[in-house]
């Protein structure tokens, strides 16, 4: 027992004990459950029927006549959400930065507030205020504004996807701009300073030092958009109260996923269909690496 | 913007930019304080009225009123069961992570050892993968593990938390290594200089993590939504979103039940704003 206490003890073996816990939990709950996909997308899961299939569930995933759709509004979405949630962000940033501005930090906590709740209070807020009827607070201004029929947000394709990216702008812009508020903080007021000597207007310092400057925040956020967006899914579950949409217009990736996996028990399928999202993810990771790496090389 | 007038002095041009500032801004605010305002409106109204009616800004004194309210703490229903093991999940889950992450952080700052990069890479893979992806083979996984129903199944993936790790080992690169040294002069064992020294001057690093994983727990989803089958076991968003059904008469509870959610953290966020905002942004933080 001694003995074994001062091994552990040994600056030697000490190190090991405090990464234990990570090589254990990335072990049972990382490496094992991705392995068990890959393996589970060559098989066919019907609980305790397990038989090996080969290419089967990614012909099937082919073959498949929602998926398509389910990728054609996960893109969407996240193209949507990417031309929202970058620019206004960064410009509402800077604006909140302004030295003119006044009681900027009630502003920034107001714009936080969303993001505070869970997706499950936020879906249904937002399932209410688009209700079908012309009671409901979004279809009375558009009454009221534009006059016209109440609109079937919740029932048509477009109306439903604008209801979707309205719903991440709300929650996710206040979060886009703190990010960029801190990478805000980290530019050097002498270049401001500088350019100002030079005579260089709002704008050009826009152009020229900000949004250069800006550059790795705006990366990063880039980055967690992207998977971020196409990993929705509970925003749709929550909108739709948990049901399947009509004519799959809020069903994404992960949705699919979920539908086939979860709800039907087709485990061998979904796989599949995760892995396919589990490349894109990955490519996306690595071409993101490159381009600050790259941007890295530029920089020095 | 106002661009430059050069009859007009810079002080006035100033003032003049920041009313504008603040008008825009007051809007901007106002569109989104709106749908949790309309939800906070909602829940003192008639909530038989819901489904027709939809959430909006109308306001009628002589008709609001405290029923549904007065249903959640007196009627028969699981709502503060749901509150209690939310509070309870929360807390232990975030205790439980924070010791674990600061733990391995701690080893990673600290020692030079063998297989060191290729483990720390392995932690930022785990961060670059949504959990949407794993969610399948792990849910497989907790069912062989007999883990269903059981809040040991929802927090043991999440115990050696990436981001968290990852920023507490960046914090740690910042502290003097004599702290450490001194430690051992004394006598300490490696595992006690972490508890009695290291851990004491994480407070701040400490902090900002427990609002982020308390956060991240409190609100946590689609996780809690496969590993919990009972209703008694069921945490506040699982309990709320299944009283989400087309024909129920649930919506007194679930308007009532949603904001009475959000307090906790909404007072969590105004005592401690400046954690909140380190906390969140941690997974920034560039090494």
């Amino acid at each position: 027992m001694e003995k074994l206490r001062l091994n552990l003890n040994s600056p030697r073996v000490a190190p090991y004990m405090f990464v234990l816990p990570f090589i254990l939990i990335f072990g049972v709950f990382f490496l094992y459950p991705i392995s068990n996909t890959i393996l589970m997308s060559f098989q066919s899961v019907n609980f305790n029927d397990i038989r090996f299939v080969g290419l089967e569930n990614y012909r099937a995933l082919l073959d498949n006549s929602t998926l398509p759709i389910a990728i054609r509004n996960s893109v969407t979405y996240t193209v949507f959400t990417l031309l929202i949630l970058i620019p206004f962000p960064v410009i509402l940033a800077v604006m909140l930065n302004s030295p003119s501005m006044r009681g900027s930090g009630f502003f920034r906590a107001a714009l936080f507030l969303p993001i505070l709740c869970s997706v499950v209070v936020a879906g249904l807020t937002f399932r209410f205020l688009f209700n079908e009827t012309d009671t409901a607070l979004v279809n009375n201004m558009v009454i009221s504004l534009f006059g016209g029929e109440r609109v079937r947000w919740l029932g048509l394709r477009w109306p439903a996807m604008a209801v979707l990216v309205i719903l991440a702008t709300w929650r996710w812009a206040g979060m886009n701009i703190i990010y960029f508020l801190s990478g805000l903080n980290n530019i050097p007021v002498e270049l401001y300073e500088a350019s100002e000597v030079d005579g260089a207007n709002a704008l050009q310092k826009f152009r020229y030092i900000t949004l250069p400057l800006l550059m790795p925040a705006i990366i990063y956020v880039l980055t967690i958009s992207i998977y971020g967006g196409l990993a929705m899914f509970v925003e749709s579950h929550m909108l739709w109260a948990g049901r399947a949409s009509p004519r799959h217009i809020g069903l994404t990736l992960v949705g699919f996923i979920y539908q086939e996996g979860v709800s039907h028990g087709d485990f061998g399928f979904a796989s599949a269909a995760g892995l396919v999202l589990l490349a894109v993810v990955l490519g996306i990771n690595l071409f993101q690496l490159r381009l600050t790496g790259g941007l890295g090389k530029e920089n020095s | 913007m106002v661009t430059g007038n050069a009859y007009i002095p810079k002080t006035i041009q100033r003032r003049f930019t920041g009313i504008l500032l603040v008008i825009f801004f007051s809007i901007l605010a106002a569109i989104f304080l709106a749908p949790l305002g309309s939800m906070v409106l909602t829940s003192f109204k008639d909530s038989g009225q819901i489904i027709r009616n939809g959430f909006n800004l109308e306001v009628d004194f002589k008709s609001l009123k405290l029923d549904n309210y007065e249903y959640i703490f007196t009627g028969d229903h699981h709502y503060f069961r749901w509150f209690a093991n939310s509070i309870i999940l929360t807390f232990v889950q975030t205790v439980l992570t924070l010791f674990v992450s600061a733990w391995v952080g701690y080893g990673f700052a600290f020692y030079a050892f063998k297989g060191k990069t290729a483990l720390f890479i392995c932690v930022l893979i785990v961060m670059m993968i949504p959990f949407e992806i794993l969610m399948l083979p792990l849910y497989r996984e907790i069912i062989a593990l007999d883990l269903i129903d059981s809040y040991w199944g929802i927090m043991l993936p999440y115990l050696a938390n990436p981001i968290a790790i990852f920023f507490f080992s960046q914090y740690l690169k910042g502290i003097p290594r004599e702290i450490v040294d001194s430690g051992r002069i004394d006598g300490c064992s490696e595992y006690g200089i972490f508890i009695r020294l290291i851990l004491p001057i994480m407070k701040p690093a400490l902090a900002a993590m427990a609002i982020f994983v308390g956060m991240t727990s409190w609100n946590n989803f689609l996780w809690p939504l496969l590993v919990l089958k009972d209703p008694a076991k069921y945490t506040l968003p699982i309990g709320l979103s299944s009283l989400m059904q087309p024909y129920g008469n649930n919506y007194q509870l679930l308007i009532a039940g949603s904001v009475l959610s959000i307090v906790p953290i909404v007072i969590l966020f105004v005592s401690a704003q400046k954690y909140f905002i380190a906390g969140m942004t941690a997974g920034s933080v560039k090494g």
